[in-house]
């Protein structure tokens, strides 16, 4: 019989790189969305990705990394609060443009190829 | 207020908060900080039954094991239009269809309508942007993801989230 600890706590660290570095890529995604979305409706979907699939991908890898310890349950508690309330603020800052008469683009949208960009930069 | 469940909220809330502090603190077995801890403890609630607000919305705990069930299902919907609107962002051909759009099928509380507007701000690609008696105002950035059965689908699994008997009204 082996034992098969050793591999498990190897494989909860493979585990906990692999969220944390998938959670960097998906903060990286709606920084580009951030700045190539047209409009400012558009550009919170964006960061509605760093908000909530990043976050969670980032708070679950470093959990895996901390195992069973004080540190997983406040990061526990620090996900919760998150969950509750950047829907909240995101919201928040949505309405505020609709209150104020801000028109989103509807209908088709289509940004510009980021190679028609870089002709422009020349 | 019946007793029996002024009592039950003063009970949940009470474990709650000693949960809390014993989370945050760390510390089992120091007699000083503990008996702080309980003090501590001891002015929060009076302070809530002084204030009068011990009632659902200040003692919300019972509602978590209906909760937890939602939230699985809602990481998956969350994990798959982040995977749809990450697609569309890196595109170089960025092809956009932005909605408004008006959802009529809601749950029939305000602790499932609050938690249903806020369920469509959480999933990528939807925001609630304005709540009214019978309607949420919900700005979508691709039209495919504004689905009448998809929105009822949700609306029903918060409904039954935080437990109410009859369906979405």
């Amino acid at each position: 019989m082996i034992d098969i600890m050793p591999y498990l706590e190897i494989l909860r660290y493979v585990l906990a790189g692999a969220l944390l570095f998938g959670g960097a890529v998906f903060m990286i995604i709606g920084a580009v969305g951030m700045l190539r979305l047209p409009d400012f409706y558009a550009r919170i979907h964006a960061a509605g990705i760093t908000d909530t699939l990043a976050t969670v991908m980032l708070i679950a890898g470093m959990m895996l990394h901390s195992g069973f310890t004080q540190t997983t349950a406040k990061l526990a508690l620090v996900a919760i609060f998150l969950f509750l309330t950047s829907p909240t603020a995101t919201h928040a800052v949505a309405n505020a443009a609709h209150k104020a008469g801000l028109k989103p683009r509807l209908g088709k949208v289509q940004p510009p190829h980021p190679r028609d960009k870089m002709k422009g930069a020349k | 207020m019946g007793l029996g469940k002024f009592i039950g909220y003063l009970v949940s809330l009470s474990a709650m908060l000693v949960a809390l502090w014993l989370t945050l603190s760390g510390y089992f077995d120091k007699p000083l900080l503990l008996s702080l801890g309980a003090v501590s403890v001891g002015i929060t609630v009076l302070l809530v039954l002084r204030m009068r607000i011990l009632d659902d919305e200040a003692s919300p705990y019972h509602r978590l094991f209906g909760l937890v069930g939602f939230w699985g299902w809602l990481l998956v919907e969350i994990i798959k239009s982040s995977l749809i609107v990450s697609k569309n962002i890196l595109r170089p051909e960025m092809l956009l269809t932005p909605r408004m759009v008006r959802v009529k099928t809601l749950p029939a509380s305000t602790y499932g309508r609050v938690l249903f507007a806020n369920s469509i701000t959480l999933t990528p690609g939807t925001v609630s942007v304005d709540l009214d008696d019978d309607e949420i105002i919900v700005h979508s950035l691709l039209k495919e993801m504004t689905n009448k059965d998809d929105f009822a689908e949700m609306a029903r699994r918060c409904a039954r989230a935080v437990g109410e008997k009859e369906s979405i009204s």
